[in-house]
């Protein structure tokens, strides 16, 4: 049986029409495009063809908004340290409770070693942010403001528009890693008010090792790296050109299928996670029902432990993730489940599906066939399980 | 993900004696759901002969953590009781053909419910400490001879690393002053005998410690304002009630509560019932309670939570 694989947060199959743009730029088309010859040249040219193509999946006025970076975590580096130099006399930073760790372990660097002050906003039960802790946390000392698009394992999606406004008015720059919502979700950055976003290769089938940081016209970067002129000085190294090339093709494609993301995708998801509910008993989804990414699905199974539902699946040809301590080597259970104050009783078993465009009905009747049984399994096993009498837990189950 | 054993993988997912013992003689219990691990152990014991003739096991937690639960019950069938307790958390792992070193504490989780399980049985109180010492991290079942030899072993000097190979303070971080203590004890050991370099040797207080839940500027018992003259018992034991009932409704909207069972001297035992029972993160709770009455009686005291029904 073919494995379904259903991680597509952690990261995609790189698509094979990306794979091919690519291939050109290892062998005949090796040259460095900061070289005068024909070698650079024909380089050169490609780079300019998938600057556009990053450029349109974006909506961004300016091909040279874009610059290019290693991946999404050096994106948000940049972005942040960028920030507290050219904001002069302003070192806090406002981020939220549920950011990927390149924003809050870095945050946590900056506290340690710049003294800069950082306001974590927390989230509801949802996992929305808290809008007017993130409004009253503004102030003259606001040098950045970063919140995530969307959330990677909720998918649950932030108004970021609105938050840059609000930061605007405190005369702090927005900054929004939008790893996870870029080839997902419509994104339209002309006339925005978002001065830097981050984004990166792998998570739209393109190739790992390429990111790239949207910098606003007028927005001014201090580089992270320094060397040579590349990207007009933003970022030095010789360019990656096949990530590049393969970003672009990517980021076409992506559009290509924003369609059918958002249609037949969300389907997909949908069924998958009202199927789970009706068939498992205390099984609750997790996240903003209402204004979430077409492709994620959490569901929190109670009683059970994540890691032993992986095993179990991965056995069954399943790929999924969770937020379980045990299989991401840290010791508390997902931060942002902790963070919407999902009881440790479900925490611990919750499971992140997240689907992708090569998705097919056949991969959700696959894990609503094998899921009820691993989760009886696992329950018949735990101490905690004594049937389905257990009364529910005062987390509200988002389908009834 | 983890690099386990194919025996390991054999017994998580074949699991040997999963389930619930009908009429078991002993039962013991360890781990708690908030930390993600936890191991109900049943065991049948022939009274004539003192052996164990069945084992079950029931298990909340990861891969590792099944399959240890389930090594130990076809370890321990067959076994006297004494035999049974000469068992050690390595003997577990070994069973297993080894564990991840982040998964260890799984194995200890196993020995500890054995003991508890025989503990019950013989009608004693089971006390988590051992030959190997007392138990410092309740969540990760790190022993404090665990934890000194980790330190030995692979010299360790900060918090941090100490969390990193045994897990304790990684939840939490109600243990963090004890590990401190174990590490500047062993750290100064190992300096004595030429094993480790002075500068290097860990100091309380004197580098930042990591992994502790609580914020930076209020330390675990903050002696703020100790009160002019010392307070009569009396006068202690108000303060006290006083204090608690101010706590309650926070304990109570969470679906907890908290009564004052006992003053003995600096000790304060407490009662903490409803939600609170059986949730790991009652240990935080306890501490807020104690550096709060800490500070209010300006003396350091001990906050104990005894068990409903004492």
């Amino acid at each position: 049986m073919d494995p379904v694989y259903l991680d597509n947060n952690a990261t995609t199959r790189v698509d094979a029409a990306v794979v091919s743009a690519m291939l050109p730029y290892f062998t005949e088309q090796f040259g460095n495009a900061s070289s005068i010859h024909a070698f650079g040249a024909e380089v050169g040219a490609g780079l300019r063809t998938a600057r556009r193509q990053l450029q349109a999946l974006l909506g961004a006025e300016f091909d040279h908004e874009i610059v290019y970076t290693g991946g999404g975590t050096e994106s948000d580096n940049t972005a942040i340290l960028s920030a507290l130099e050219t904001q002069g006399g302003r070192n806090e930073i406002v981020t939220s409770t549920v950011e990927h760790p390149a924003i809050l372990s870095l945050c946590a660097w900056l506290e340690k070693t710049r003294a800069a002050k950082v306001h974590y906003i927390g989230v509801d039960a949802r996992g929305r942010l808290d809008i007017d802790a993130y409004r009253k946390a503004l102030g003259p000392r606001t040098a950045i403001a970063s919140i995530m698009w969307a959330n990677n394992e909720t998918g649950t999606i932030f108004p970021v528009e609105t938050l840059a406004a609000l930061a605007h008015e405190a005369g702090a720059l927005f900054h929004t890693d939008a790893v996870q919502a870029v080839g997902k979700i419509k994104i339209d950055l002309s006339g925005s008010e978002i001065d830097m976003l981050s984004l990166s290769g792998h998570k739209l089938h393109g190739p790992k090792g390429i990111g790239a940081l949207y910098v606003r016209r007028g927005v001014r970067l201090r580089p992270l790296i320094r060397g040579g002129h590349q990207e007009r000085g933003r970022r030095a190294g010789t360019e990656n050109a096949p990530g590049i090339v393969g970003l672009g093709a990517a980021a076409a494609l992506a559009q290509e299928h924003m369609e059918d993301e958002n249609t037949r995708v969300r389907d997909l998801r949908d069924r998958l996670e009202q199927g789970l509910v009706q068939r498992i008993s205390h099984a609750v989804v997790t996240g903003d029902i209402e204004n979430r990414l077409p492709n994620t699905a959490n569901v929190a199974f109670e009683y059970i432990e994540g890691e032993a539902i992986l095993l179990l699946l991965n056995k069954a040809g399943i790929a999924a993730s969770s937020g379980s301590a045990c299989t991401s080597g840290s010791l508390e259970p997902s931060h942002v489940l902790r963070a919407m104050k999902v009881p440790y009783t479900a925490a611990h078993g919750a499971i992140r599906f997240s689907f992708s465009r090569e998705n097919t009905e056949a991969d959700v009747d696959r894990v609503l066939e094998v899921m009820p049984g691993i989760i009886a399994q696992l329950r018949q096993m735990s101490p905690f399980w004594d049937g389905e009498s257990k009364t529910r837990t005062a987390f509200t189950p988002t389908y009834a | 993900m983890w690099e386990y054993s194919e025996k390991v993988k054999d017994y998580f997912f074949n699991p040997k004696n999963a389930g619930v013992l009908e009429d078991a003689s002993g039962v013991g219990e360890v781990g708690a759901i908030a930390c993600g691990d936890a191991l109900k152990l049943m065991i049948k014991v022939d009274p004539e002969t003192d052996r164990i003739t069945e084992a079950k096991f029931q298990t909340f937690g990861c891969g590792s953590a099944i399959a240890s639960s389930s090594a130990l019950t076809e370890i321990i069938i067959g076994k006297t009781l004494d035999e049974a307790l000469a068992i050690t958390n390595q003997d577990i792992a070994d069973f297993l053909g080894g564990l991840p070193p982040e998964k260890m504490h799984c194995s200890v989780m196993g020995y500890e419910a054995l003991r508890s399980a025989i503990a019950n049985y013989r009608g004693e109180v089971w006390e988590d400490d051992h030959e190997e010492g007392a138990l410092l991290c309740k969540c990760f079942g790190v022993d404090e001879g665990m934890v000194e030899r980790a330190i030995r072993n692979n010299v360790l000097t900060t918090m941090e690393q100490v969390a990193h190979f045994t897990k304790a303070t990684g939840s939490c971080g109600t243990c963090v002053e004890g590990i401190e203590e174990v590490l500047e004890r062993t750290n100064a050991a190992m300096v004595e005998a030429g094993e480790l370099a002075a500068s290097q040797a860990f100091v309380v207080g004197a580098a930042p410690v990591v992994g502790r839940k609580t914020p930076r500027n209020s330390p675990v018992v903050a002696l703020t304002s100790p009160p002019a003259t010392k307070m009569t018992t009396l006068q202690r034991i108000k303060l006290i009630e006083a204090e608690l009932e101010a706590l309650r409704p926070a304990l109570q909207s969470d679906g907890g509560d908290c009564e004052l069972v006992d003053v003995e001297d600096n000790k304060v035992m407490v009662r903490l019932t409803g939600a609170c029972v059986n949730c790991q993160l009652a240990s935080v709770t306890v501490q807020g309670i104690q550096s709060r009455l800490a500070e209010r009686l300006g003396t350091p005291v001990r906050v104990i939570p005894v068990p409903s029904g004492h």
